[in-house]
């Protein structure tokens, strides 16, 4: 026998849809990764090569892009206000059924919205009436008397102490009224292997769980494992009615995104999560368009008008949401994050062209903050694809990157992020988001022995107050680390009624039917207020803070005397409590048990949320007056980065990835004159940046390219930027959705004039 | 903050509609200097000994800049003391030595070194500006040492003026040197800077001679220094300079007032409006006209 290893190629056994494939592991059992491994091709050229939109591409877009300002003006589009929505519950739905190569809509016409009422009804019922739309009574009577909710179930469960902690906003964004989200369904296994094969699959776990005594974890798997199956056959009943049989593997380019698409339709017709990422696809379809190309039935241009139609329906997925809800989260983001390049564990990047086509559709169809375009970035990314990335995000501003050194070393090559930040393994690993906590207003609780300092009321147990005038920082740190034990424990026990209940009652069929059985679960903390704590306690550590009480000894304000190193500038004095918190929190979060054995893990990230945590909390010893917003992620606060945006972004690079595994957000904003002088300089410039930034082991960056005068302009003229897209905090957001008050808090950030 | 100045075409400062943190965080005295030791002497001999050898140095502030002062991401450091009095300073702060701070060349260096990475990654490296770098030669000379040792890239932004304090052992050490032609006939030159222009001149010829790499900075100020003749005179002198790689036509703005009167001093230019893209592009034709590249 040989013993050289001769690329297999796929048997005569095996389906047709595979031919010319490298067979390996991948062919035995579900291992999408294996398959891309064996099978990709490189590009390490530039983007050259690349095709503008169709004429059909163009028409179709403008025909959606027509819709959008009639969405913007009412919010809604237009809501199914009467048919709860799952895989099936809707007939098909097309823009220009005739024009469109890719198809599925969520309801039967574009922008029509669903309901989903298993994350909680009584957002639904909020979010007609915003609109205008009548309650439907039979439904109203189900989901209050016949069907219990997620939202009902958590507020069985939750202790004084969740609730008390809730109310006054030290935890906030719980998603304990709406769908968790932050899970990705490995949607390529639709295409590489067909629903029969992936149901087959489903039937041989169970087989291995039958074997099992009936215990309760074993029960609550086999039940799972059965609305698994039962969803994967109405993900097929789905695709039907759109007159696609998805029972056998993708045959083409075309159907490879089609069948993906299809699965991840499925995931947004039954889910209204926080985030709704898509994963890592396009080194994966790259596959199957590079033998379509190679075989001669593909173009470049009509490889291209396969992935911006496939965009096109991504920019259009749509949640029925709350005015309050899309306060805290800024717009009406859907995160339909998509994971970008890399370098694989062979060292070969994970660049392909199709890898370029994704970042094409922003100029074939213009910027957009979905899907959220996310770069694995890596000082080792083949040249032409770096500088493309940096001339995409000087032209559109649409573009995150991740530090893939930091992703592949905790979670292997084949990871994508989560909403934002949040890396996890596709199709082997799910996270349990645990929105975050206040740590700004933890401080002042500690000041206050546990009394909220806006409205006197006791929310942590009772605590000696700081006594005296000047506040004393060995005391107050003292006083910090105990309320932070209470808080780490106050959280944890909330995150774990909230991730029992959803999975009791608004559980994610299909996301889950497109995963491993044995999944790693992670318990997804999060810190909100870093920079301001940080800098408060530099304040009280190298400077004088006066304490100032009313009449019933509640501190509300604070007099800060003197200069004081603050968080982003490169300072260790500073940057050093700010590791010392994220350190610190993670270590009182891992001593309590989590639902289902779930990892701990924590984020130093506050969506563009930071305006509403801000609202809710009082002066700071910093010199932070209350309801000022706070920094957003692991920004530094605004305008006390004095040295450049990179010293800026260095302290934010000291924050220990391994303490805070759920991703450290950084926004950067810059003028393109700040990047350089001509359009080469600004992408050699931004490129260095990027290197240097994930060589110092940043994690996170989002690049704001713009103009403050643009800026300004779009705040009086929205109609004329229908699509200016800014990137806050791990997320691009439609400028012009913003409430004057978010743009007014974009306009205050320190614009980096030179970076 | 972030200073925004003629090294930054456009670059617009957005104030923030908060007190600043601690007193201050924009134009207190030695904030610039955060993050590195400062040298405290109550011997006054001992200081001037220190800052005589170059152990010590007078320094406005230090930043981490991409696209100004030079390729790349550099560190520039702004070194305290100015010897031109120009009616379009936009660091006034930075005109006297006595406002800066005491730092030893070794703090410094060892922030430098900090950034070797960082510099390495983007191209970039060492940029010492000021004031007026040259005040300071035995301090510039150690930093320029210092980073030579390490193989960074080195800069020096200056008005020439003080030209002769740059010895060759030191322009050794010197990758590109910025250089600040503020006026080509004389008399306009005296009025901007109150000082002469011959020593500019003289500078850029010797850096010429040498094959030192320079890029030229003009400020185009209207009504001060946008004759046409003025400007001819700029572009035919730097024209005579072999080793120019760039021009730098930087247009004037009113970034810098409010620390005139923060400082109480009289700003002579109060009321003088930036110029026009016009006006900018007539005079970037002017030198663009003798086959230089312009910006």
């Amino acid at each position: 026998m040989s013993t050289t290893a001769v690329p297999q190629q796929v048997e005569a056994t095996m389906p047709a849809a595979w031919e010319g494939f490298v067979a390996g592991p991948w062919v035995d059992h579900v291992d999408v990764r294996d398959f891309i491994q064996r099978n990709y091709t490189p590009y390490l050229g530039d983007s050259a090569f690349l095709a503008g939109p169709t004429a059909r591409t163009t028409a179709l877009w403008e025909r959606l892009a027509a819709m959008f300002p009639a969405e913007r003006e009412k919010g809604v589009y237009d809501i199914d206000a009467t048919t709860p929505s799952t895989i099936t519950s809707h007939a098909p739905g097309y823009i220009d059924e005739a024009n469109e190569v890719v198809v599925g809509l969520q309801t039967d016409a574009p922008l029509k919205r669903a309901i989903m009422p298993n994350g909680g009804y009584r957002m639904v019922l909020n979010s007609l009436e915003t609109y205008g739309y009548e309650a439907d009574p039979i439904v109203t009577e189900i989901f209050t008397k016949y069907r219990k909710t997620h939202n009902d179930g958590v507020f069985d469960v939750y202790p004084p102490a969740v609730r008390a902690a809730r109310s006054s906003h030290i935890i906030t964004g719980l998603p304990d009224a709406y769908g968790r989200g932050r899970i990705i369904g490995d949607y390529r296994r639709v295409a590489l292997y067909g629903v029969d094969a992936l149901i087959a699959a489903k039937k041989l776990e169970r087989a291995e769980l039958d074997m099992e005594r009936s215990v309760e974890n074993v029960i609550r798997d086999r039940e799972e494992l059965a609305e698994q199956t039962r969803a994967l056959s109405e993900l097929k009943a789905m695709a039907a009615s759109y007159g696609y049989d998805i029972s056998l593997p993708a045959t083409t380019g075309r159907e490879a995104v089609q069948w993906l698409y299809f699965g991840y339709l499925a995931a947004v017709k039954e889910q209204n999560g926080a985030a709704m990422s898509l994963g890592r696809t396009s080194t994966f379809l790259d596959v199957f368009l590079q033998r379509d190309i190679e075989a001669g039935v593909l173009t470049e241009e009509g490889a291209q008008e396969i992935i911006d139609d496939f965009v096109i329906k991504l920019r259009i997925v749509r949640f029925l949401r709350t005015p309050e809800y899309d306060n805290l989260f800024s717009g009406d983001p859907t995160w339909v994050t998509e994971s970008i390049a890399g370098i694989g564990e062979d060292g070969r990047p994970l660049v392909t062209r199709t890898s370029f086509r994704y970042l094409q559709t922003l100029y074939n169809l213009g910027p957009a903050p979905e899907p959220n375009m996310t770069v694995f970035w890596s000082d080792k990314l083949p040249q032409g694809f770096k500088d493309c990335c940096a001339q995409v995000s000087i032209d559109t501003s649409a573009v995150q990157y991740e530090s893939d050194d930091l992703i592949r070393d905790s979670w292997g090559d084949d990871a994508a992020i989560a909403c934002c930040v949040s890396p996890m393994r596709v199709g082997k690993q799910m996270q349990f988001f645990g929105a975050r906590v206040n740590l700004a207003k933890t401080l002042l609780y500690a000041i206050n022995g546990g009394r909220d300092e806006n409205t006197g009321k006791q929310i942590a147990p009772v605590g000696a107050p700081v006594e005296g005038e000047v506040l004393d920082y060995d005391d107050v740190m003292a006083k910090f680390d105990t309320m932070m034990d209470w808080l780490a424990q106050t959280y944890v026990d909330a995150l774990n009624c909230v991730h029992y209940m959803h999975d009791k009652y608004a559980y994610e069929r299909i996301e889950m039917a497109l995963h491993d059985r044995t999944i790693l679960r992670t318990m997804a903390c999060g810190i909100a207020g870093l920079s301001v704590v940080v800098d408060s306690l530099s304040a009280i550590k190298y400077a004088k803070v006066r304490a100032l009480r009313t009449a019933d000894g509640l501190v509300t304000e604070y007099a800060t005397e003197g200069d004081f190193p603050t968080y982003g500038n490169d300072d260790d004095r500073a940057d050093d409590i700010a590791v010392w918190i994220v350190q610190t929190f993670m270590e009182k979060i891992r001593r309590f048990p989590t639902y289902r054995d779930a990892t701990h893990t924590q984020s130093v990230l506050t969506i563009t949320s930071n305006v509403v945590y801000g609202k809710a909390t009082g002066s700071t010893p910093d010199g932070r007056r209350a309801g000022e917003p706070f920094a957003p992620g692991a920004n530094p606060m605004n305008g006390r980065d004095t040295h450049g945006m990179l010293a800026s972004a260095l302290s934010v690079a000291k924050l220990p990835y391994a303490e805070a595994q759920d991703g450290i957000s950084l926004t950067s904003s810059v003028v393109p004159t700040g990047l350089g002088r001509t359009r080469d300089e600004q992408v050699t410039n931004l490129v260095g940046l990027l290197d240097a930034y994930t060589l110092s082991n940043g994690y996170h960056m989002n690049v704001n390219v713009l103009n403050r005068e643009t800026l300004l302009d779009a705040m009086e003229h929205p109609e004329n930027y229908p699509q200016l897209t800014i990137r806050v905090s791990g997320y691009a957001v439609n400028f012009v959705r913003l409430t004057r008050e978010q743009q007014l808090d974009v306009l205050s950030r320190t614009f980096h004039g030179a970076v | 903050m972030t200073i925004t100045d003629e090294r930054q075409p456009g670059a617009p400062v957005v104030s923030l509609g908060m007190p600043l943190v601690g007193g201050s965080h924009e134009r207190t005295q030695g904030h610039g200097t955060s993050g590195l030791a400062t040298a405290e002497s109550d011997d006054r001999s001992a200081r001037l000994a220190a800052v005589r050898a170059g152990d010590v140095g007078s320094v406005h502030s230090w930043e981490l800049v991409t696209a100004v002062d030079g390729p790349g991401t550099r560190m520039t450091v702004f070194l305290s003391g100015c010897p031109l009095r120009c009616l379009y300073c936009h660091n006034p702060d930075t005109m006297e030595m006595r406002r800066g701070t005491d730092v030893p060349a070794d703090e410094l260096l060892g922030r430098i070194a900090r950034y070797r990475g960082v510099m390495k990654a983007t191209g970039g490296g060492l940029t010492i500006s000021g004031g007026e770098p040259l005040m300071q030669p035995a301090f510039v000379k150690r930093l320029l040492r210092g980073a030579r040792a390490m193989d960074i890239h080195t800069a020096i932004d200056t008005s020439g003026y003080l030209g002769s304090h740059l010895s060759d052992e030191m322009l050794d050490d010197v990758d590109l040197v910025l250089l600040d032609v503020k006026s080509g006939d004389p008399e306009t030159y005296r009025r901007v800077t109150g000082r002469d222009l011959q020593p500019t001149l003289d500078f850029g010829r010797r850096l010429a001679a040498r094959g030192t790499e320079i890029w030229v900075r003009f400020v185009l100020v209207p009504g001060l220094t946008d004759d046409v003749d003025n400007v001819e005179a700029v572009a035919s002198y730097v024209a005579s300079l072999a080793s120019v790689s760039r021009v730098e036509v930087l247009p004037f703005h009113q970034m810098g007032r409010d620390k005139w009167t923060e400082l109480a001093m009289t700003y002579e230019l109060e009321d003088t409006q930036p110029p026009t893209p016009e006006l900018v592009e007539r005079v970037r034709d002017q030198f663009r006209s003798r086959g230089l590249r312009v910006y």
